[in-house]
């Protein structure tokens, strides 16, 4: 009954590879399991349908001595039905990297697909796909942690009800499946009422608290789309902190397969 | 007041005795709340300038505290497969070390190549299983010609290699993190040679420096207090024979000991490496008063008089000295808060509170343990009284000879002392018994010094690192530093671009040099970036802003002195090559090699003030200005001796030892007051010659003065023992000085009064020429 219900949901929504998998992989799950995993399909399902968007993004570094380090970036990104989303970061500044593109294939299990356009260079260059783990420009946020969310790249925990930022939160805790991950879990909250994430907490691979992102300033876009305005990301090991700051959201733009290629890096502007 | 002390006392003996033991308790309950502080830290203060640099340079990048497994295959080859593999299961693991940040090894260092036209990163040993020896010898060169490796990681032989553990302490509970990161790593140590019997493992890094700082104490503590009991014991025993009086002593000690450690466990102190050695050195001073008030005791119970008359003659002869030397040890110890190094300020004033707490015990709890216990007088021989006559009588009929040796001999020392040199090496804080000490012996040999200097190179400007001036300046800096002979290794981002910008020609060799263009660095610099996994990423080189680089220079084991020579030389590079930039150097060896300096300026005037303090109340205590002078003499000839001897016998001062001279003031003072009052007390109350007081002061003081200095420099001998070599060569100076001190007072200071106290004694008094003629002699041999 309850795997039925499962293979409806998972029917209406997601691909056919996901559904198997999820199916495949419901039938052993506990109670929490599948809360956690249901939840998390809910979270989903409610933003799929938005095609592509771009937006500008403004990466404020901070370390513990007080400094700070400002980035400018412009996005696009391709929903992708059947697999991982697809991206295009565009950096402006530091200047001396204004040009350089990065082009990302996401992948639910598998690792991603990266290349990296150097403009000084005029090449573009494979990145290697183990990095998931390792920093975005230096930030204090994990390639991981920015790429899109897909069901399949963790199993899940319901945890309960806390309340949060005025909201009545789920509390999900999340388990990597790549051995890649830098992350033993993630503990995220999102809201009951729109499925929007709160706040993350994320746990190193010796499992202590590595990291927490939190989301504020969210805004619903063609009465549908949540997209926080503002996420930051304290890291609790080092004292270093990154803001994300959004603007210039835009969806369904006309964007297509062919703006996300290693041709279309060299003149991403 | 000195007859109603004991009045009260032999009336109350029981509530004097309740009262003390009920106050030492409330105190000693304090010493729960005593910390082990295990953090080379702890030695610097807040204020201090090298410190302050060294921390705002580890929140810029990254913090360096670390723990290193020194990992020897006893077939003398890392490069086999089972070696590489048992390496990659160490990293794997090392990652699960309590709060680590970064782990290094040859498995894991980020291997870049050109494949077609692709740049790969990935660890330079990925997969361990069908390891050819071609493979082998390819992943070999390569990490023995890597510039980042060679030195820190693996021997240039590749007989040794090294898995580094960064670790990140929060400093939430700096009592309980450092030893959790040691029990964690030395069960990882025990796993892996069980599993690894093949191989031999060493740990090293600041994190086992300072798990090794509250071990040696707490090693201390359970060996050389309870040995100095036993000297102690041994020593009243035998040379008092009173077994009432030794449990007496031992009773007083422990309640000093146990109430200055509880006091300053309510005070809010920790302890340190220095400042857990004062129980030995309370210990050690505490028992002098009790032997003084015994020996007096028993010398009039042998005249006949009754226990309690002789208990309060003995009190009433004894409290003025014994709190005047208390007062001058007390002295002595409180200038060590002129120190720069708060441990040393802490075992200061914890040795001046125990020594004020031994006085008070000594003439309350004391005398009211004595009244209430048995106490039998045995007949003592008479054979050393005469050892004192005959000494006596032997600088009397040589004095003539005497005074020009022994000034001969303590000029000759002083002579000595520039031989000593001012040297903080933290590794040699610790003896080889010490394993930190015997890894970072074999780091030395096999690998690389544990000197480390950190030099953060700043533009002021954002993305400032990647004009190619900048890199070139750093570069050529690098190249500078390793032509040096005493450089083992330089870890620069500029070896890092220069292979970049090879990789990306294809590994063409021709290549290995810097990118020509800002925009060229830049972008090798975010490739290479945005492909490094978690854990091994830039920050620890370069700060957010890409404004600064951070150098960090390892150097063989070296003194203080030639460490800061090293320093000025980088200063004058780039004040010569490269002044548009701001550079900071700082590093914990730094911090250790400018504190003796330091420390030996502020301790310098700190020992005056107590001398010149000293000296008042010596002239006070004395009724003479002249002989407060002249008692300077022998004050300070046995430091300055000590010293010399040191120049001779080692040569390297360090913290431990600039407090020496403080210290060891207090002490020998004492010497000098007894021999002093008894001699001013002959020539004035019992209008004895010079020569005679002199024999006077020998028979009367002779005794105790050798019995308190027998007891005073075994216990600085048993502290000599500790394996905390700061410790141990304070303990070892400090006893050759109060040593010292006896010979001066006995050898010295006599021929001295009898050749200086001359004019007076020709104006108060008319002698024969028969002492007048000699005095001439001497003054002509002199």
């Amino acid at each position: 009954m309850l795997t039925k219900k499962i293979l409806l949901s998972a029917a209406l929504s997601i691909s056919a590879l996901s559904l198997t998998l999820v199916s495949n992989s419901s039938f052993a799950l506990s109670a929490e399991e599948k809360k956690g995993l249901d939840i998390s399909m809910e979270a989903k399902k409610r933003d799929l349908g938005w095609q592509d968007s771009t937006a500008d993004m403004v990466m404020l570094l901070r370390n513990k001595q007080g400094q700070e380090s400002i980035r400018e970036i412009k996005m696009k990104s391709l929903e992708v039905l059947d697999d991982g989303d697809k991206s295009l970061t565009i950096f402006n500044k530091p200047r001396d990297v204004k040009g350089t593109a990065f082009l990302s294939f996401s992948h639910p299990v598998d690792a991603d697909d990266q290349w990296l356009y150097l403009p000084a260079l005029k090449r573009v260059k494979r990145i290697s796909s183990r990095n998931k783990s390792g920093p975005f420009m230096g930030s204090e946020f994990a390639f991981e942690d920015l790429s899109s969310f897909e069901v399949e790249k963790y199993s899940y925990k319901y945890l309960g009800v806390e309340e949060l930022n005025g909201l009545t939160n789920f509390k999900v805790e999340q388990y990597p499946v790549d051995e890649n991950s830098g992350y033993t879990r993630r503990i995220v909250w999102l809201d009951t009422l729109e499925y929007r994430i709160h706040k993350i907490d994320f746990y190193d691979r010796k499992n202590s608290l590595l990291k927490t992102l939190t989301f504020s300033d969210y805004k619903q876009y063609l009465a549908k789309h949540w997209r926080a305005d503002n996420q930051e990301m304290i890291n609790h090991q080092n004292g270093k902190s990154t803001e994300l700051k959004w603007t210039n959201y835009d969806f369904k733009t006309g964007l297509t397969d062919s703006d996300f290629n290693r041709n279309s890096l060299k003149r991403a502007r | 007041m000195r007859d109603k002390l004991y009045n009260f006392v032999g009336k109350n003996p029981f509530w004097v005795i309740l009262v003390c033991i009920t106050f030492a308790m409330v105190a000693g309950m304090g010493a729960q709340k005593l910390e082990f502080k295990s953090d080379y830290r702890v030695f610097f203060s807040e204020e201090n300038p090298q410190l302050t640099a060294f921390e705002s340079m580890q929140k810029v990048y990254a913090k360096s505290d670390n723990v290193s497994f020194v990992v020897v295959p006893k077939d003398g080859n890392v490069f086999t497969a089972e070696h590489l593999a048992a390496l990659k299961k160490l990293t794997k693991e090392s990652w699960q070390v309590p709060y680590s940040t970064r782990v290094d090894s040859v498995t894991n260092f980020q291997y870049t190549y050109a494949e077609e036209d692709d740049m790969i990163v990935e660890d330079l040993v990925m997969s361990t299983r069908n390891l050819t020896s071609d493979k082998l010898d390819k992943i070999k060169q390569i990490a023995i010609s890597e510039p980042l490796l060679v030195n820190k990681i693996i021997s240039k032989t590749g007989h040794v290699s090294v898995v580094n553990v960064t670790v990140q302490l929060p400093g939430v509970d700096p009592m309980a993190e450092t030893p959790e990161v040691a029990a964690s790593v030395r069960a990882i140590k025990a796993q892996f040679l069980a599993e690894h019997p093949e191989v031999e493992v060493y740990l090293s890094g600041m994190i086992m420096m300072n798990t090794s700082f509250g071990e040696a104490s707490i090693n201390d503590g359970t060996t050389l207090i309870p040995l100095m009991f036993l000297v102690v014991v041994i020593t009243i025993g035998l040379l008092l024979r009173t077994i009432t009086g030794t449990i007496a002593t031992v009773l007083v000690i422990i309640m000093s000991i146990v109430t200055t450690m509880g006091l300053a466990g309510w005070l809010g102190f920790y302890l340190t490496g220095p400042s857990s050695s004062a129980p030995t050195m309370i210990l050690t001073l505490a028992v002098a008063d009790c032997i003084h008030i015994l020996t007096s005791m028993f010398y009039e119970m042998r005249q006949g008089a009754d226990k309690r008359t002789a208990i309060a003659r003995s009190i009433k002869i004894n409290l003025q000295p014994i709190f005047l030397t208390s007062i001058t040890t007390a002295i002595g110890f409180l200038s060590m808060n002129f120190s720069d190094s708060p441990p040393f300020r802490d075992l200061g004033n914890l040795v001046a509170i125990g020594v004020m707490l031994a006085f008070v015990f000594s003439v309350t709890i004391f005398p009211a343990l004595l009244t209430v216990l048995p106490v039998r007088v045995k007949m003592q021989s008479e054979g050393k009284k005469d050892i004192m006559a005959k000494l006596a009588d032997f600088v009397i009929a040589k004095r003539k000879a005497l005074l020009p040796l022994t000034s001969v001999l303590i000029i000759a020392s002083i002579m000595l002392i520039p031989n000593n040199e001012l040297n903080d090496d933290f590794v040699k804080y610790f003896d080889e018994t010490v394993p930190y000490r015997a890894a970072t012996d074999f780091m030395q040999d096999n690998l690389s010094g544990m000197m480390v200097v950190e030099i953060s190179v700043k533009t002021g400007k954002s993305s400032g690192i990647n004009n190619p001036q900048y890199l070139h300046s750093v570069s050529d800096f690098t190249d500078w530093l390793r032509d040096r002979p005493e450089t083992d290794h330089v870890n620069t981002i500029t070896d890092t671009l220069k292979r970049l910008n090879k990789n990306m020609h294809g590994d063409d060799p021709s290549w290995y040099k810097l990118p020509d263009s800002q925009e060229m660095s830049a972008q090798y610099l975010l490739l290479y970036e945005m492909s490094l996994p978690y854990g091994l990423d830039l920050n620890n080189q370069l700060d957010v802003d890409k404004s600064s680089s951070r150098i960090v220079a390892t150097f063989k084991n070296m003194t203080s002195n030639e460490l800061i020579n090293v320093e000025e030389d980088m200063i004058a590079w780039f004040a010569q090559h490269a002044p548009q930039y701001e550079v900071d150097f700082s590093s914990p060896s730094l911090m250790f090699a400018h504190i003796g300096q330091r420390n030996i300026i502020s301790m310098l005037i700190g020992t005056t003030l107590a001398l010149i303090l000293i000296s008042i109340l010596l002239g006070v205590a004395l009724k003479s200005w002249r002989f407060g002078l002249i008692s300077l003499l022998p004050n300070l000839a046995p430091a300055a001796i000590g010293f010399g001897i040191w120049g001779l016998y080692s040569g390297q001062v360090g913290l431990g030892l600039s407090v020496v001279i403080g210290m060891t003031l207090g002490i020998v003072v004492d010497d000098t007051v007894h021999f002093l009052s008894k001699y001013l007390h002959a020539r004035r109350d019992k209008n004895a010659t010079p020569q005679e007081a002199v024999h006077y002061a020998f028979d009367n003081v002779g005794r105790a003065l050798w019995i308190t200095t027998f007891v005073l420099v075994a216990g600085f001998t048993v502290l000599a023992q500790s394996s905390f070599k700061m410790n141990a060569d304070m303990g070892f100076l400090t006893a050759l000085t109060i040593f010292i001190a006896l010979i001066v007072d006995f050898l010295f200071l006599p021929p001295l009064l009898m050749l200086l106290d001359k004019d007076k004694k020709k104006a108060t008094q008319s002698t024969g020429a028969i002492v007048e003629a000699p005095i001439k002699k001497a003054i002509e041999a002199a």
